[in-house]
């Protein structure tokens, strides 16, 4: 950006898979009063780990304005599933919940549904033709279809609803499926649920740019994460919204981040390790570059401490951070505008 | 011995059916609220709650049902997926069990066992399966497999799916693990998985089964903790008992290993004669001129729209062999102009115009109890007496206030009568209704 552009304010996600499934409610709440914009739930196979979209399910009412987004697998679950339970995710959280696309190579969830592995490129053809399925069927319900016309006696005007017979496309390399719909939920409240995915899973021969709202940058250290911005941004366009990830272990309660990230596990993310007050400026500038950032705190309760005391409120003073939304949608904080439906005759064009 | 004498337990439970796709909520009164909203679900689980319900189901269908080649338009239709809401109103609930109707055949064992665990977790206890089984190609066609069970194999494979389940909740050697290895190889599919999440706080979800051949009802006897059963009316509910009390018995788990709760509607008021006008009301909104036709066309299998509601039913004859309701609904069968030449000479011998005799065959006919608080109550303790069921899974007809009546005069009529729930008993649905710990197979992995 130049430097005559007024300096952007963007948002903070924060990963609560340490919330797991008994303090989730408490988690949540902390989140929320700290000033974070998102809270995200990670899925995926790991021992004592509740289902991902349940516990944004959980976290929906108990909240206001904080989007609560899933992690939720394309390749081994049903894409006809997926989509009518993230539009109920939408309903219970009042119109605030998106969907983080995964699709990870994992023979043990494979073997769990009976079938054979998906690996390299497959996995985002899975993952394409699944956000495809749950967008068409979000959009199978015009948002009037529900008409309540008791002169008629007519619940919904059924020249709103939609077949959407998906098949998969010719090349996929799967076996071939179709889904005929229309769905079982009406529109979801934000019509389209905000999507995201791994930088890494969109592009060219992979999930296409268009399919997705925004993408999850990552790079090996924090100093490369601007740089890493950038690349994608060229690669991807202009229109699909940056999250930038970064692991945090702080200086917290005494104790030195340094001496507190010893045993850390290895997860392909930037790991920033030191003060708040360097963790702020960091941010700051990760802001400029980008829409937002997700932590991934290292415990999170000793790092949520800091962020919210230490942290978010300076962002906030430095004009670098959003104020949170109220009672707004999670299309609302990527800056989406409504969301057009496909199959709606009075559509202009084809957004997503 | 005793273990195969029933003993009645001297008390009913309620459960609330949120029934979603349905024929008998009513949305043209003005008190009619969002089938989706989450405020409409969040205010009937509160007043169950408030009224010592047992259980808050959420019905499911996996594809919306057709009318003449097109959806069904006149029906209350669209709902959010059960687990989904199910899990957002663990949060603002503390003590009321949590039912998710999944079906057996459009989802995979390990995937709905580890989210059912999830739920029971999330919940601290609360979560339960009603288990219901379709085989029909045309919900197959939403999802991969596609349509593939033949309706012989439905109970079989719903068999294995749920033994498959059990085997993943009670592979904990301890409360936090290790778990062992699932191995399920089977007809359909292959499952092969180290379960993840822990048991709950009631070991493992309740299990509701919902199907009435008698291949549903000897699984229900092998596999259930509770029937959802269609045997409101008290000789048929007595009878219903003791049939399942046989089959349980001969399944080798005694005869008060399952419990009974059919679906019922209320219609109460202070006095009789009031309950009677409301009933009327009621009908009148649930079948209008359009269902009364509409009705009759799934039969007919043509447009019926020339014919007067309030007139007799049309002369003319189906254009189809064998009846197709409309679908997604589990009528199969009779002859249709058997059934056409039967029904207009039923129609005539009553005196019924169309709307009339629809009304007639619909609406929940045997599952309504009618009348004053008192009577109902009294009418209630008589079931609660023999043990003709040990609840009653309640469908309001009105969403979201259709609870009110019930919860504020109902329960606490049957309270006073010593035969309702005064208090939870405790934190988990297996608790609160009652039920034993499960015996934990101690079958090992196994290939079949
Ligand atoms: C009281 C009751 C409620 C039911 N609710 C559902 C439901 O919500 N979703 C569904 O797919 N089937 C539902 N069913 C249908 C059963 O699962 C089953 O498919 C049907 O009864 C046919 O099985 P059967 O031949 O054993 O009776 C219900 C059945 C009963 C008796």
């Amino acid at each position: 950006m130049s430097s005559s552009e007024e300096k952007k304010a963007g948002f903070l996600a924060i990963e609560l898979d340490g919330a797991g499934y008994e303090n989730l409610a408490t988690a949540v709440l902390a989140a929320e009063s700290a000033g974070f914009h998102a809270a995200t739930f990670t899925d995926g196979r790991v021992p004592g780990r509740a289902n991902a979209l349940q516990r944004a399910a959980f976290a929906g009412p108990v909240t206001r304005n904080i989007a609560v987004v899933p992690e939720v697998d394309t390749v081994y679950t049903e894409p006809f599933h997926i989509s009518t339970q993230l539009a109920s995710l939408d309903y219970v959280s009042g119109g605030r919940a998106g969907w983080i696309v995964t699709a990870a190579e994992s023979p043990e969830a494979a073997a769990a549904v009976g079938r054979s592995s998906v690996e390299g490129a497959a996995l985002a053809h899975e993952a394409a033709a699944s956000i495809e399925v749950g967008r068409r069927l979000w959009d199978s319900w015009e948002d009037d279809a529900v008409i309540r016309d008791v002169a008629t006696g007519r619940y919904i005007d059924v020249d709103k609803l939609h077949y959407v017979d998906f098949e998969t496309p010719s090349d996929f390399p799967g076996p071939g499926y179709s889904v005929k719909g229309p769905s079982i939920i009406p529109r979801p409240l934000q019509g389209q649920l905000p999507v995201l995915a791994a930088a890494s899973l969109v592009g060219e021969g992979l999930v296409p740019a268009d399919a997705v709202d925004a993408v999850l940058v990552s790079a090996p250290t924090p100093e490369l994460l601007a740089g890493e911005v950038r690349d994608v941004r060229a690669r991807l366009g202009a229109s699909v919204a940056i999250v930038v990830e970064l692991d945090v272990v702080l200086d917290a309660r005494g104790e030195a981040a340094a001496s507190r990230s010893g045993s850390a596990e290895e997860t392909g993310r930037a790991r920033f390790i030191g003060s708040a007050a360097a963790l702020t400026d960091l941010l700051d500038s990760l802001l400029q570059e980008s829409d937002g950032v997700r932590l991934h705190p290292a415990v999170l309760d000793v790092e949520l401490d800091e962020l919210s005391r230490a942290v978010l409120p300076e962002l906030r003073r430095r004009g670098s951070l959003r104020a949170p939304i109220q009672d707004g949608t999670f299309r609302d904080l990527l800056g989406l505008g409504p969301a057009e439906n496909r199959f709606a005759t009075t559509a202009t064009g084809a957004g997503k | 011995m005793t273990r195969d004498i029933f003993q009645p337990s001297g008390q009913i439970q309620f459960g609330i059916f949120f029934q979603g796709v349905n024929s008998g909520t009513i949305w043209k009164a003005p008190e009619s609220g969002s089938q989706t909203d989450f405020e409409s679900f969040r205010r009937l689980v509160q007043t169950a709650e408030r009224g010592k319900f047992a259980a808050f189901f959420l019905g499911e269908g996996l594809r919306l049902r057709e009318h003449l080649g097109r959806p069904h338009a006149l029906d209350v239709v669209g709902r959010p997926d059960a687990q989904t809401m199910l899990a957002a109103l663990a949060a603002v609930t503390t003590n009321i069990g949590l039912v998710a109707t999944q079906n057996a055949t459009y989802n995979d064992p390990a995937d709905l066992a580890h989210r059912l665990s999830s739920l029971d977790l999330i919940s601290g206890g609360r979560a339960a399966w009603n288990i219901v089984t379709t085989d029909n190609a045309w919900t197959g066609a939403n999802f991969r497999r596609g349509g593939y069970l033949d309706h012989a194999d439905r109970y079989r494979h719903a068999e294995a799916f749920v033994e498959t389940a059990k085997r993943i909740w009670d592979s904990w050697e301890t409360p936090s693990g290790p778990a062992r290895r699932v191995l399920h190889e089977g007809q359909h599919y292959t499952v092969d998985v180290t379960p993840l999440l822990p048991r709950s706080a009631q070991y493992r979800p309740v299990l509701f089964q919902a199907g009435d051949s008698p291949e549903g009802r000897d699984f229900a006897a092998r596999q259930a903790d509770v029937i959802f059963s269609a045997h409101p009316k008290f000789d048929n509910a007595v009878e219903f008992r003791r049939d399942i009390v046989a089959r349980s018995v001969a399944a080798g788990r005694g005869a008060n290993a399952v419990q009974i709760m059919p679906a019922s509607e209320f219609i109460l008021a202070a006095t009789d004669q009031e309950a009677q006008d409301k009933k009327d009301w009621v009908r009148s909104l649930q079948i209008g001129p359009q269902q009364a036709i509409a009705y009759l066309e799934q039969f007919w299998g043509r447009e019926l729209s020339s014919y007067d509601p309030d007139g007799p039913l049309p002369e003319i004859d189906p254009v189809v062999e064998e009846t197709s309701e409309t679908r997604g609904s589990g009528f199969h069968g009779a002859k249709a102009r058997q059934l056409a030449d039967q029904w207009r000479a039923e129609a005539k011998d009553k005196g019924l115009s169309i709307r009339q005799f629809v009304t007639s065959k619909t609406a929940r006919v045997d599952a309504t109890f009618t009348g004053s608080y008192t009577a109902v109550a009294d009418h209630l303790a008589e079931y609660a007496r023999v043990g003709a069921v040990d609840g009653f899974n309640i469908s309001p007809w009105l969403v979201p206030t259709g609870l009110d009546d019930i919860v504020n005069h109902l329960v606490p009529e049957l309270q006073e009568r010593g035969v309702y729930p005064t208090e939870y008993r405790g934190t988990t649905l297996r608790e609160n209704l009652g039920l034993e710990t499960p015996v934990r197979s101690e079958e090992p992995a196994r290939v079949r």
